[in-house]
């Protein structure tokens, strides 16, 4: 069985508006997931009657900012913390910031560094 | 029990693991392997424990946690690290928040072999891990009266 | 005015076998608001993807948990199998299913008796883990590892179960489910247990919509979801209904724990019985490239993967989210306003696995 994956692609202005649009159509919020190559790509994944739908946004490393989603779904709080502290994106007006304590790593943002040498 | 002289008390602390050899620490405890009947316990103090079961490896959050638990334990003292992550980092060995084995930050007296450990091992080292505890005591009923008493502090802090 | 005061709750407690670590606020004996804080058992072994190849991984995955291990694996494989296009034979289904209700009893009869004893049932606690080892005894004849099940790979499973095998595990499934009957049943009904555990830690169904709980903790709030409704492996052919209770409670979510011990033993007898004959892989070649989300249906809740691979046989992004980093949100909105000798209790409830929210 394979599911489809649903994904739209938006900006990071309509972010917002979009994610209160799918919360009051009574979704559910799956998971946030950061993938960082050229560019930081931001997933947002909802589910309703097990229906997956995907947000897809890009953030230049640039201008690594993106507006906080936790004051419409609370629990984004722990998704958007880990990829502040995982990947060094600024993520703006969280709920709870734990202001890069959520994670406490060797090294600062491992997933923003030129792959280290194998020990 | 004739070969054990004494009831030893374990204290059981996760690093990293995966939870796989934690559970097959507590399944130890429990009737299937059942090493109470020993009259090895598990108990959640470390100043009152004999012994140190540590599984997964260490990070930098945690190493603090393992040399201070190390630390309150009185002497004589064994650790046992279950497991392969305990022992050298395992398949972990290459993330960037593993330091490596238990004995980057303490020093290790039995190495149980697996992923994950089995019951069967860990008791064994355990067992193993008896045996270093009585020579530890030896040594240290020996040093006690040659000089009046100065257990010393672990150099590992 | 109530006196105001922090108190750190970890890492190392008696309740919990595994370290986590939360900052309670009280006001004297009441929780006002719970902070957690990661990092004790974080590998990041996400980052793995990269160094290793996508057949490793699967190990990898096994080992993010070893309560949920073959679901763990049986994510991951479902993912690049997606992106691949490989279709698993019907065998393999069957027994992935299998082996997925498998883990499961183990992990709810394992949590079950770490309830029992944080509420100071201790003999109950063994017989739940005598009950347990008949289930990890299962696991060891047929995958092969007593807790790390090392039997699902890409393209299908590792190994068969011999029909003779099957049958005998069918009648022994019996003889398990009448000795787990008589543990269940004190959960259902004791009236200490249930004293301790109604009413405690309260999430209504709108709040455990709202927060993205996951699981048992989601199903003991009246909402019936569960991943297995998407039919992957074979649970699209077995009938069953996901286990739903109302009350949202701390015995709301032992009741659906419980009861769903029974349906996962349902689900295995009816994969033994509609077992299909077959080879159990298929060969698989060439390199992953595309992305995918598997969402699969741990004991926990809901896990989802996902996988982005470029064509080479190292991963650009391998990223987990698993239920209980999802179910923490929902943890902090149990503990404001609960006791604090009800903190240990309710942490429990959601089930917590530390090294699979931290990986």
């Amino acid at each position: 069985m394979i599911e489809q994956a649903n994904i739209t692609t938006l900006e990071r202005s309509e972010l917002l508006s979009k994610v209160g649009e799918l919360f009051n159509q009574g979704y559910r919020l799956v998971q946030i997931c950061c993938t960082l190559k050229d560019a930081f790509e931001l997933s947002y994944s909802f589910d309703k009657d097990h229906a997956l739908l995907t947000l897809r946004l890009q953030v230049s490393r640039e201008d690594a900012q993106v507006p906080s989603v936790s004051g419409i779904y609370f629990c984004a709080l722990v998704y958007e913390n880990e990829m502040h502290d995982l990947f060094g994106l600024n993520v703006t007006d969280m709920a709870l910031d734990f202001q890069g304590t959520f994670y406490k790593t060797a090294i600062k943002t491992p997933f923003n560094t030129p792959p280290p040498i194998a020990k | 029990m004739s070969f054990l002289k004494k009831s030893p008390w374990i204290l059981h602390y996760d690093g990293t693991s995966c939870n796989g050899c934690d559970i097959e620490v507590l399944a130890c405890l429990t009737p299937m392997y059942d090493v109470e009947r020993f009259g090895i316990v598990n108990v959640g103090n470390p100043k009152h424990a004999d012994i140190l079961l540590i599984t997964g490896s260490v990070n930098e959050q945690n190493t603090p946690v393992v040399k201070n638990l190390y630390r309150q334990m009185p002497e004589p003292k064994a650790v046992v690290a279950i497991g392969i992550c305990a022992t050298s980092g395992g398949i972990f060995q290459d993330c960037y928040n593993v330091k490596g084995g238990i004995d980057k930050v303490i020093p290790v007296d039995v190495y149980v072999p697996g992923c994950a450990a089995r019951p069967e091992a860990i008791i064994d080292g355990v067992v193993k891990a008896l045996g270093i505890l009585e020579e530890k005591a030896k040594a240290l009923k020996e040093a006690a009266h040659r000089q009046p008493v100065e257990v010393e502090e672990s150099s590992h802090d | 005015m109530a006196n105001r005061m922090i108190v750190p709750f970890g890492p190392q407690h008696p309740v919990l076998p595994e370290p986590i670590h939360l900052d309670l606020v009280l006001e004297d004996d009441k929780v006002v608001d719970a902070i957690p804080s990661l990092g004790f058992v974080h590998r990041g072994l996400e980052k793995l993807g990269e160094k290793k190849d996508f057949f490793e991984m699967t190990y990898v995955a096994e080992r993010i948990c070893g309560i949920c291990s073959f679901i763990h694996g049986l994510g991951y494989c479902q993912a690049i199998e997606a992106v691949m296009n490989i279709e698993v034979p019907a065998r393999a289904r069957y027994l992935r299913t299998f082996w997925s209700e498998l883990s499961r009893v183990h992990s709810h009869l394992l949590w079950l008796g770490l309830m029992a004893d944080a509420a100071g049932f201790e003999s109950l606690f063994m017989h739940s883990w005598r009950v347990r080892e008949k289930i990890v005894n299962l696991i060891d004849e047929t995958a092969g590892g007593r807790v790390i099940f090392g039997s699902c790979k890409i393209g299908g499973t590792r190994r068969d179960i011999e029909p003779e095998t099957l049958k005998r595990i069918a009648r022994d499934l019996d003889e398990i489910e009448t000795s787990i009957r008589e543990i269940t049943a004190i959960f259902e009904d004791d009236y200490s247990l249930k004293h301790r555990l109604e009413g405690v830690g309260v999430v209504s169904k709108e709040d455990a919509h709202k927060l993205g709980a996951v699981g048992p903790v989601l199903r003991a709030s009246g909402i019936s979801q569960d991943t297995r409704s998407l039919g992957y492996a074979a649970y699209g052919e077995l009938e069953w209904e996901p286990v739903v209770e109302t009350a949202g409670d701390c015995q709301a979510r032992s009741v659906v724990r419980a009861r769903e011990i029974y349906q996962s033993l349902n689900l295995m007898r009816q994969c033994i019985q509609k077992m299909p004959d077959g080879p159990v892989d298929v060969k698989v070649t060439g390199l992953p490239n595309g992305e995918y989300f598997s969402r699969l249906e741990q004991p926990r809740g809901e896990v989802v993967y996902y996988v982005k691979a470029n064509g080479s046989k190292f991963l650009d992004r391998f990223r987990v989210r698993t239920p209980t980093f999802a179910n923490i949100a929902p943890l902090l909105h149990m503990l404001k306003g609960c006791e604090f000798a009800d903190v240990a209790l309710i942490v429990l409830t959601i089930d917590p696995c530390i090294s699979c929210a931290e990986r």
